[in-house]
């Protein structure tokens, strides 16, 4: 066209960059830097916008997340499945970016599903982990982001392990991740004992996870819980995160004491 | 016609033998005899020493092998086919445990070791590995194992079982006397896998090495004088049994 040939414009080069790494057209860098550490020292960051949290205690492994889905300050899906099923034993919670969380369950799910088709017994909770933790630290420096609780119940006993996408891999008893997990750190670090019962368990999950979405803005919609028990994992209940919160501070009267007050009344 | 269909190990015969692997099995009944003994807290493998020279020193044969803290293994067979795959099989052991965090179980251990034997089976310009394998430990859950393994790469559990020279005569005397209830004695577990092996080893103790694998503790190899310790015994209860039975006899 003769006004590109005046101007001396020339159509950028989309074949350039290799599959693997991510596309960085469309960001304006300053001359003669490299697109990838510029963006990482000085791109937006993304503070894995979610609230999910995950304890072991002697009845089995909790674990509890909201359900927002942010891309910055837009809230892409309100109703979200942060807990995702891997066996009838396991479970893990997920925070950083859905897509890449999504795909490497699903190829966790094929890898322990073939072991345990060759070895006769599915794999234990932390050959589960250690298997997720070096499949995704091959992509190291790549820009996967997965930070992942996994819960379940193994020949251990519960088991409870924190993943992340460069490798990390630790036990614990008590993982919360995400945005909102300072403020749900609080909570179930004063009300966490070994020895709860189950709905104490249900309990403050719930709580933690209804502060954290009143705190923060990146997490909200309604509260998942799960719990992983010997016979496998159970969806205990959502609830909607502001209703809980409310109902934190006015408990909802047990069926007891309603028929208590109306006879009295 | 044999001849024809033997020298290739990817050709089959017409009537559907592998006559390399046959012929690997053969190189097996040449070795020296194995013993494994699967009892309910314990685990045993005996093997016959062979006579070494005189200026040889004897610690350095050795037939029984450690392939991980709970599982061992010994062999029949070309000794050199022997030391590739028990590298190997450490190598694996300690992969499963760097991958997965969990060590092996008995069965994947023997699953490995007979799906490398079998590739050997199917590859261009190799020959089988000339070994069948006696493989014992116990699992994580407690439970005591004993598989065996032969060139042709399939494998079997067994309760107990021998391999080598003189294997049939050694199996026909275990089939005869081991009994599952005496072998919720250990004594009684070591004593018939030594008993098993002086039906066909000559010169009594001196040439038999021994080891053992009781639950939660590591692989235990008998010295000469423990050894020596149990054949007496076994003299004994011998004697013993043909005193009592001259006796009805009178």
């Amino acid at each position: 066209m003769a006004l590109q040939d005046v101007c001396n414009w020339q159509a950028p080069d989309t074949q350039e960059s290799s599959l693997h790494l991510p596309q960085v057209s469309g960001w304006t860098l300053p001359r003669g830097c490299d697109p990838q550490a510029f963006l990482q020292i000085h791109g937006p960051k993304l503070a894995h916008g979610t609230t999910t949290l995950a304890f072991r205690f002697r009845h089995g492994v909790i674990a509890a997340a909201d359900t927002r889905s942010s891309c910055g300050n837009y809230v892409a899906c309100p109703a979200s499945q942060k807990v995702i099923p891997v066996h009838q034993h396991l479970l893990g919670t997920t925070s950083g970016t859905s897509a890449d969380c999504a795909t490497w369950y699903r190829v966790l799910q094929r890898e322990l599903r073939l072991r345990a088709l060759r070895e006769g017994q599915l794999p234990s909770v932390a050959s589960a982990a250690k298997l997720l933790s070096t499949m995704m630290s091959r992509y190291r420096g790549l820009d996967l982001c997965v930070a992942t609780a996994l819960c379940g119940w193994d020949r251990s006993g519960p088991a409870l392990f924190y993943v992340y996408s460069n490798g990390t891999r630790l036990q614990g008893d008590i993982f919360s991740v995400g945005s909102g997990s300072p403020y749900a750190y609080g909570v179930l670090d004063r009300g966490y004992r070994y020895d709860m019962t189950t709905q104490e368990a249900y309990t403050l999950a719930r709580r933690a996870v209804a502060h954290a979405t009143r705190r923060d803005a990146y997490s909200g919609g309604s509260v998942d819980l799960f719990h992983v028990r010997e016979s496998g994992w159970e969806y205990v209940s959502q609830d909607d995160a502001c209703v809980l919160y409310a109902e934190l501070w006015e408990p909802k009267p047990s069926k007891e004491e309603e028929e208590t007050s109306k006879a009295q009344s | 016609m044999a001849s024809r269909y033997d020298r290739a190990i990817t050709v089959f015969s017409p009537d559907g033998h592998l006559f390399q692997v046959e012929y690997a099995q053969e190189a097996v009944k040449k070795g020296s005899t194995a013993v494994g003994i699967r009892g309910t807290n314990i685990v045993v493998l005996a093997v016959e020493k062979k006579s070494v020279a005189k200026l040889q020193d004897e610690r350095t044969v050795r037939k029984i092998c450690a392939l991980d803290d709970h599982v061992c293994m010994a062999f029949a067979g070309l000794t050199a086919d022997a030391r590739v795959v028990i590298n190997r099989a450490r190598v694996e052991c300690q992969s499963h445990k760097l991958t997965v965090e969990d060590p092996v179980t008995v069965e994947y251990i023997t699953c490995f070791i007979a799906t490398l034997k079998q590739k050997y089976t199917q590859s261009n310009g190799r020959r089988p590995f000339g070994i069948s394998a006696l493989i014992v430990g116990f699992d994580d859950d407690g439970i005591p194992r004993l598989y065996q393994t032969d060139p042709s790469g399939t494998y079997h559990a067994w309760k107990a079982n021998a391999i080598g020279r003189s294997a049939k005569t050694v199996r026909e005397f275990l089939e005869k006397n081991y009994t599952e209830d005496a072998m919720s004695n250990d004594n009684e577990a070591i004593k018939i896998a030594i008993r098993a092996l002086l039906e066909v080893v000559q010169s009594g103790g001196k040439n038999i090495e021994l080891a053992v694998i009781r639950r939660n503790q590591p692989l235990k190899m008998f010295s000469a004088k423990e050894i020596e310790l149990q054949v007496t015994e076994i003299e004994k209860e011998k004697e013993e049994a043909e005193k009592k039975k001259s006796k009805k006899n009178v």
